[in-house]
This record gives structure tokens, C-alpha cells and sequence, in this order.
């Protein structure tokens, strides 16, 4: 039997000033890139390389017979009015380029792109000689100032709604404390992703929303087993410390996070690596995205569970403690509380297993 | 007892298999002996799954119907109406005010005498009846205003939408669009139409089709009759000017392309000449329009050769319409209308009843494409583009590809480590993997769910995934091997224990993927689906199936030793 973690016994709570350091220190790498590039604006850069999904404009797939330089695309199509036109090569196929022309004006001009853009790609490439001889345009995306506020709008809705919707369902099965810890790691997982994207300049696509949305549930995945077995070794060891508890449900579910993630990840990466020019946004994303929601259910998600859990304990000790004063009752209603969710978790628990 | 359990779960596991395997590459025909060859495997296949536009290449519009545009010639319509009942009865009305400002459609009359303002409000109720009634009224001071409740305006809005719908199909109908989707997009509220067009790689002909207006009109044009020659304007001020300055609203000042006849050589009329505008002012409203004609075809000019004209016919109603009013006015000059620009200017010789031309110069693709478009009928709106996106059938092959490269290498991947890591019960979890699969493909083919390429990542997220559960399940019981549990008792308790958290992850990650399907357009849908579908029958392989393997592999032997995992 191969074993890679066996009887690991890491105290990884206590490390946990530095992981949350950590996170802080890359989630600011990530606001700073976006807060300067938006002000700035280096090399024409903003805050996240919006595609045109987002901020409305042309993509043309062109491919070519005998690909001119980027240049005497450009001065072609400039020839025949399309004036920022953006030319990309296609990494995996050299006689491929992707031409993409901004939004020109606004409103009423956001008609005249969607109608416009690739009948001027195609007069400006007629230089070259006459379609499906010299060039074929081979995919085409315009869209409207319109369209492209609307998806935007939408993809945070989406993203912020199914962020809710997980919290509700921990909520219900576990406690408020564990769903907020859920949602806030995988909300820092999102924004460290976000963070590469804006750092990098990688183009946002409708396709990186899904990728985020699936980062949504691997993460809260990941965490849930975590959770799961803290919940359990609740109920088996009273008398531990939840930090103890915490501890040892990390270091047993440890293998099984790692050689989850490292599934997930190896097929993500044969994305990355093998699923063409269409889908790398959406496997990069999910590539940082894995490795950040698996980092943050150990180093993020759980020590702010145990910390809140421990402030409501002190909060509700304190809070007895008042009562016992007050009333000269013998019995503490911290007691009582505590009691009541064991016995609760107990039943829920049983009825479970 | 549990024999007989291990039996029956085998019996439901092999015809759920079979099951799968049939609806993803059984023919829906007769099968032949081809059919069970590579190449018949894969034509059945390609038939079988719906493949979304992104991998099988075509054409993707959103349109919005400009539902203002419908409100505000309603708005102005109805002023026009208004003022004139009014005259009709000889009421005294100082000014009619059409406000058609974004949301807010008014009609103020202000009266000269104010006791007439009832009378005025009964005249008006007279000639427009129950085109009338969805206006609110109220009267004060010298004035009545009448006012489009949001209500309305939603209401008149979404007929527009609908019709707008209807038209579109019948003219994708008729240019021949093979399989074409057209469906409503966005909310309500948004007036947009989505249009798929499979196959299609250029879309500009479509959508100059889907776009003309084709509003045609035929018209008085004001003029002194024959034999004197028509009254045209070199400038738009001029015609305006002949009118005292401003257009009252039974007039329109519209421009007038004339026909360029061919010259003595037969050299065609350049561009350049064709494009001389004048102008001529016509009575409003219309005689008769779009929605009286009958039929359109284009029919090749008396001068035959390449110039074509549109003959039409009128509807009965629009005919008698036509008759009388031709006949009553012979001499006169006539107009047709097309899209606010006169295309042709006749005198009336004699009644003509339903029959008429729209001549110009027109190629014989434009005179097909133009009577096409006038037989669907005229758009009540006009339609902005709103998204455009073609994908050419080279792409598509090209994404099938580099997808099914990257599923099959992130399969490889799994599967080598499933059986390096947990050898024997690898084997279980490939087995249970393969099955998710191919049950995967065959809920795509049943709910007849669109493959895209998001899908695609889809399927190949879930091999990451679905193997989860195996790995928990395996974790565990290892770890019950290891607190010295005999191995039946460590298999079951492996099961039970991770069994809760099985649950509650693929919960979580459904929820994600649900907002994803009911929030995301298009190619994002088919990710959810794929994504939902494979964590659904991932409940039924990684547990079921699994678990059955290893009730199987118990069962073998009296005494297990050692289990392989």
C-alpha cells in the first residue's frame, strides 16, 4: 500500500498569522495592480483586460494562407478605417491571428460595431487578395456597449448569488460560523484569482466567470471535507480542544486533499495544455483557482472558524458568567447552550451515519 | 440474504450500462453491420449528440427590438387623429402637444375655449374608439392630457416584441435557413431576440434580411396634377419652405431617389448619379401600406437585363381602399414608399385596383431579398444588433479536437494514478469513472442538452472530480483498515462515513452550477449541464457501482485477508 501522508501531525493553526499574512499580502498584490493600472493606465492597460464579452468591441478569427506581419495587418486595416485594431497571433497555430477592433463611441455607435466590425476586417484583409483564397475569416465575436454591460452584470450576480446560496446550505448543515468561514476563503480565492488576472493581463471572458464559478464549488468542496470531519471528531472527542480538533481533521483528511487537488489539477492542466486558444482563460483560471481553494481550506477557512467559534464560546461565558451574578442561579447558561447544540449536532449526526 | 442484495444490484448496474451504451451509440435506425464498425460508431455518435454552435459552426444573434420607436409613432399617430376629430367637428383647438420623451408618452390638446374640452375629449373618443381606451385622460384647466400608462406602454412593447419574433422566423423561413432557433433573450423587459443559425459562416445577407424595415406606403405625393410634371424640391429646406416653414402633421417631407433612366449608349446610371436626391412633400397618412399587401415578387424590368422591379398585389380590404381612392383622384401623382424614401413617382391614369410596382434599380438578388421581406410583413419596430458571433465549421472541428485531446489526457491521468495509487480498488474507481462517461453522454442525449465547448471543460472537470468521491471513500477506508477493523466492517464504514461528505460537496457545487445554468447565456449553460449531470450520476457510480464492486469482491471469498487498495 502506497501511503504519501501517513500519521502526519502538523500543527498547522499555528502557523496561522502567516498564512492569513500570506493571503493579505497577494490579495494586495492583486488590488494594487488593478487600483494602478485603472489610474494609470501603463501601456493603455486597465484595472482587468475585460474581453469583448464584457466591454463590448470585435474579435475576428483570421486565418491566413500566408500570414503578413502584424504590422501590414494593421496598416491595412487602417487603410480601410478600423483604426486600434489589436493584432494577436495564435500561440498553438502559426497562420492564425486574432484581430480585435475596440468599441467605437457609445451608444448609438455600439450599433454600428455589431453591424460594422467584420465586414471591415474583410475590406481591409481584401488586400491580401479575395477571401477563402488568400484569408478566411473563420469566427467572428461582436458585441454591443449594450450586451456587454448586461453580461457583466450579470456574471456578478451569478457569481455573488451561488456565494449566498453555499452559505445558506452550510448554514444548514453545519453553523453560521463554518458557512462564513467557507464563503470567506472562497471569496479570497476568487479575488487572489482575479488578482493574477489583473497582474498578468490575461483577457476576461464569459468563460473566466464560469472557471470562477467552478472555483466557487471545488473550494467549498475542499473546505466541506474539512468541516465534515471536524464535525465528526466533535462527537467523538468532547473533551478536545477545537483546536486540537481542527488540527487533527486537517492532518487526516490531508492525503485526500492533496491527491484530490492533484486530480483535479493534472486535468486541468491537459486543459491548459491541450485545449486550444478558446478555453486557456477558462483553464488558467481554474488552474490558480485549484491551487488557491485547496491553500485556503487549511490556511484560511479553518482558522477563522475556530477564532469565531472561540469568540462566541468567550462571549457566551462571559455572558453566563453576568447571568450568574445577576440572578445567583447555580446553573450557567453557557452550559446549557453548549449542551443543546451537542445534543443537537448529536441527533442531526446520528440520524446520519 | 446478501446474495441475493448483490444480485440485485448487479441485475440494476448492467441495465443502466447497457442502458447508457445504447442511447449514446445505438442508431435510431435499423442498425446494419456498418453501424458496429469505428466509423459507423462515430457517424451514430456525431448524430446522436447535439453539438452546440461553438463546435459545429454558425451564426449567434441578439437583436432588440427599439420598442420605443413603436410608442412614439403611436404617440404621434394618435395626436394627429386627435387634432383632426376635432376639426372634423369644427371644435376650436389652439395646440396639440406630442411628448415622447424615454418612458413618458403624452398628448396635451390645449383648447382656445375650455368649456369645450368634454366635447373635444367625446369627439376624439369617436373617431380613435378603442384605440383610444388605453390612454389615460384627465382634464384641466384649458387643457386635456392624455397619458400612456407604464401598464400599456409594456403591454404595446411586448406585442411589438412578439410580432417582431414572428416576422424574423418567416423571413429565416424563406431565405432558407436550415434549422433555424430563434427564441426570446434577457429578461422580459429587454425586448431581445436571440437567432442561432446553424451552419451559417457569413451572416451579412441574414442580417440585412432580418433588419429591413420594409415598410412600404403608397402615397399622395402634392403636387399640381398631370400633365403638368411633378413637384419635387433640390433641398430639403426648400420643401419645408413651401410649406410655410414647418411640417403640419398631415404632411411629410421625404426624399425622392429619382430614377435614373439608362442613357441613349445603354451605359447603366452610375452610383454617383443615382444618389441625387430631391425631394417631394406627400400627404400623411398613408393611402394604404404594408399591411394590406397580398403578395411581392420581383419580376425583371420591361428593359429586361439585369434590372429588376417588385410587382405586388393588395389584400381585398386594401384594394378597395385603393380603388376608390385612385379612382377618385385621377391625374393626381402617386407615391410608392419604401422605408421613408420615395422609390417611385406616377400620375393615375385610371383606377387601379390592387395591383402595383415598386420600381428602381435593383439587382435580382436585392429584388428577391426586398419582396421577401415585404411578404413577411413590415417589422413594428426597428432592431439593433445587439451580439454577433460566427464561428466557422474549421473552428468548430478544430475546438472538438483540442477538447477531446484534453479530456482524453486528463482521463490518462487519472486513471494512471488511480491504479498506481490504489491498485485493485483503482481498478473499482476506473471501472466507476468509465460508467460516469458514458452515463454522462447518454443525460446529454436524453434531456437533448447542447454539447459546447465549456461543456467540454465541463466533462473533463468532472473526471477530476468524480473521482473525488473515490478517493474519499478509499482514504477512509484505509484508515479503518489501519484502527484494525476487519475488512467487511472498514469497507461498510469507509462507505457510511464518507458517504455524508459525498453529499454535501456535490450539494454545494450543484448549487454553484444551478446559478450558473439559470443566470448564463449559451455556450455557459452547457458547462452547468454537463457539470450537474456528471456530479448526479457520480452519486450513482463512485457509490453505488464502487460499492457494489467491493460487495462483489467480499463476497468471493470466505475469509479475506487482505484487501487491495
Amino acid at each position: 500500500m502506497i501511503q504519501v501522508f501517513k500519521d502526519v501531525n502538523i500543527d498547522w493553526l499555528a502557523n496561522r498569522r502567516i498564512f492569513i499574512a500570506i493571503s493579505i499580502l497577494l490579495m494586495l498584490f492583486g488590488l494594487g495592480s488593478a487600483v494602478f493600472r485603472q489610474w494609470k493606465h501603463p501601456n493603455g492597460s486597465e484595472a482587468f483586460n475585460m474581453g469583448v464579452d464584457f466591454k463590448g468591441g470585435t474579435v475576428v478569427t483570421v486565418k491566413f494562407k500566408q500570414r503578413p506581419s502584424a504590422e501590414a495587418i494593421r496598416d491595412a486595416l487602417f487603410a480601410t478605417g478600423a483604426k486600434d485594431a489589436i493584432i494577436q497571433p495564435v500561440t498553438d497555430k502559426p497562420d492564425t491571428v486574432l484581430i480585435k477592433l475596440p468599441l467605437e463611441g457609445a451608444g448609438e455607435g455600439s450599433q454600428t460595431q455589431v453591424d460594422m466590425g467584420r465586414g471591415r476586417v474583410k475590406n481591409g484583409l481584401d488586400k491580401f487578395g479575395a477571401e477563402h483564397d488568400a484569408y478566411e475569416i473563420i469566427g467572428t465575436d461582436a458585441v454591443g456597449a449594450v450586451a456587454g454591460a448586461q453580461l457583466r452584470n450579470k456574471a456578478i450576480a451569478t457569481t455573488l448569488a451561488a456565494l449566498v446560496g453555499i452559505l445558506m446550505y452550510i448554514a444548514f448543515r453545519f453553523e453560521w460560523t463554518y458557512g462564513a468561514a467557507a464563503v470567506i476563503a472562497v471569496f479570497h480565492d476568487v479575488l487572489v484569482t482575479l488578482g493574477f488576472f489583473s497582474i498578468f493581463q490575461w483577457e476576461v471572458s464569459l468563460t473566466v466567470i464560469a472557471a470562477l464559478l467552478t472555483l466557487v464549488g471545488f473550494s467549498v468542496n475542499d473546505t466541506i471535507v474539512v468541516f465534515d470531519r471536524i464535525r465528526e471528531n466533535r462527537r467523538l472527542h468532547r473533551r478536545e480542544s477545537l483546536y486540537k480538533i481542527t488540527n487533527d481533521s486537517i492532518n487526516q483528511t490531508l492525503s485526500r486533499t492533496i491527491i484530490t487537488s492533484g486530480l483535479v489539477f493534472l486535468s486541468v492542466l491537459s486543459m491548459v495544455l491541450f485545449g486550444g486558444e478558446v478555453l486557456r482563460g477558462f483553464s488558467l483560471a481554474l488552474l490558480i483557482g485549484v491551487t488557491f481553494g485547496t491553500y485556503s481550506s487549511i490556511a484560511i477557512a479553518s482558522p477563522i472558524m475556530v477564532w469565531w467559534e472561540q469568540r462566541l464560546e468567550l462571549a457566551n461565558r462571559s455572558a453566563a458568567v453576568a447571568t450568574n451574578r445577576d440572578n445567583q442561579r447555580p446553573s450557567s447558561s453557557a452550559k446549557r447552550t453548549s449542551a443543546t447544540t451537542e445534543t443537537r449536532k448529536q441527533s442531526s449526526g446520528a440520524g446520519r451515519a | 440474504m446478501k446474495k441475493k442484495n448483490l444480485l440485485q444490484r448487479t441485475i440494476i448496474i448492467a441495465i443502466v450500462t447497457l442502458l447508457g451504451f445504447y442511447v449514446v451509440i445505438g442508431p435510431r435506425h435499423r442498425p446494419t453491420l456498418h453501424d458496429f464498425t469505428w466509423s459507423g460508431i462515430k457517424t451514430t455518435l456525431a448524430s446522436n449528440i447535439h453539438l452546440g454552435l461553438d463546435l459545429k459552426g454558425g451564426t449567434h444573434l441578439v437583436m432588440r427590438v427599439k420598442t420605443d420607436e413603436v410608442l412614439k409613432n403611436l404617440t404621434l399617430a394618435d395626436a394627429i387623429a386627435i387634432e383632426k376629430a376635432a376639426k372634423d367637428k369644427g371644435l376650436p383647438v389652439k395646440e396639440v402637444r406630442p411628448e415622447t420623451s424615454a418612458g413618458n408618452y403624452r398628448i396635451t390638446v390645449e383648447a382656445t375655449d375650455p368649456s369645450k374640452l368634454a366635447e373635444i375629449q367625446e369627439a376624439a373618443k369617436q373617431k380613435l374608439g378603442g384605440d383610444l381606451s388605453i390612454w389615460n385622460s384627465s382634464i384641466s384647466g384649458n387643457t386635456i392630457v392624455w397619458t400612456l400608462p407604464p401598464s400599456a406602454q409594456s403591454t404595446l412593447a411586448e406585442q411589438a416584441t412578439e410580432q417582431a419574433q414572428r416576422i424574423i422566423e418567416s423571413r429565416l423561413d424563406a431565405v432558407g435557413v436550415a434549422e433555424p432557433l430563434v427564441q426570446r433573450h434577457g429578461s422580459q423587459a429587454s425586448h431581445q431576440i436571440l437567432v442561432q443559425m446553424p451552419g451559417i459562416q457569413d451572416p451579412e445577407r441574414v442580417k440585412q434580411l432580418l433588419k429591413a424595415e420594409s415598410k412600404l406606403e403608397l402615397v399622395h405625393v402634392v403636387s399640381p396634377p398631370s400633365p403638368q410634371s411633378v413637384q419635387t424640391y433640390s433641398t430639403e429646406e426648400e420643401a419645408k419652405a413651401s410649406l410655410g416653414g414647418t411640417v403640419p402633421p398631415n404632411r411629410r417631407v421625404l426624399p425622392y431617389a429619382e430614377r435614373n433612366e439608362p442613357t441613349a449608349g445603354g451605359q447603366p446610371a452610375t452610383d454617383e448619379a443615382q444618389k441625387q436626391k430631391k425631394w417631394v412633400v406627400v400627404e400623411s397618412p398613408a393611402v394604404v401600406d404594408g399591411s394590406e399587401l397580398r403578395s411581392a415578387n420581383a419580376v425583371q424590368a420591361q428593359g429586361g437585363g439585369d434590372s429588376y422591379q417588385i410587382a405586388f398585389a393588395l389584400k381585398p380590404n386594401g384594394a378597395q381602399k385603393f380603388g376608390s381612392w385612385t379612382g377618385a383622384n385621377i391625374n393626381e401623382y402617386m407615391g410608392v414608399v419604401l422605408n421613408d424614401e420615395v422609390k417611385s413617382v406616377a400620375y393615375i391614369k385610371s383606377q387601379i385596383n390592387d395591383q402595383g410596382e415598386i420600381s428602381g434599380r435593383f439587382t435580382k438578388q436585392s429584388a428577391d431579398d426586398l419582396a421577401l421581406t415585404l411578404r413577411s410583413g413590415a417589422l413594428p419596430a426597428p432592431i439593433e444588433y445587439q451580439e454577433e458571433r460566427t464561428v466557422g465549421p474549421s473552428l468548430g472541428a478544430d475546438s472538438i479536437r483540442s477538447g477531446v485531446r484534453a479530456s482524453l489526457f486528463g482521463l490518462i491521468f487519472v486513471v494512471v494514478f488511480m491504479l498506481f495509487y490504489y491498485r485493485g480498488a483503482g481498478v473499482n474507481a476506473v471501472v466507476a469513472l468509465m460508467l460516469n462517461m458514458i452515463l454522462m453522454l447518454a443525460g446529454l442525449i436524453i434531456f437533448s442538452a447542447t454539447l459546447t465547448l465549456p461543456g467540454i471543460a465541463g466533462i473533463i472537470l468532472t473526471i477530476g472530480m468524480a473521482v473525488d468521491s473515490n478517493v474519499l471513500i478509499f482514504e477512509r477506508i484505509r484508515e479503518e483498515l489501519r484502527t484494525g477493523k476487519t475488512i467487511p466492517s472498514a469497507v461498510e464504514q469507509g462507505f457510511a462515513r464518507a458517504f455524508v461528505t459525498i453529499i454535501d460537496t456535490h450539494v454545494t457545487t450543484i448549487i454553484s452550477s444551478l446559478f450558473l445554468f439559470v443566470f448564463g447565456t449559451g455556450p455557459l449553460r452547457g458547462f452547468a449541464v454537463t457539470l450537474v449531470l456528471g456530479l448526479l450520476i457520480n452519486l450513482f457510480s463512485a457509490v453505488y457501482v464502487s460499492r457494489t464492486i467491493f460487495m462483489w469482491e467480499l463476497s468471493r471469498k470466505r475469509k479475506l485477508e487482505s484487501l487491495s487498495i
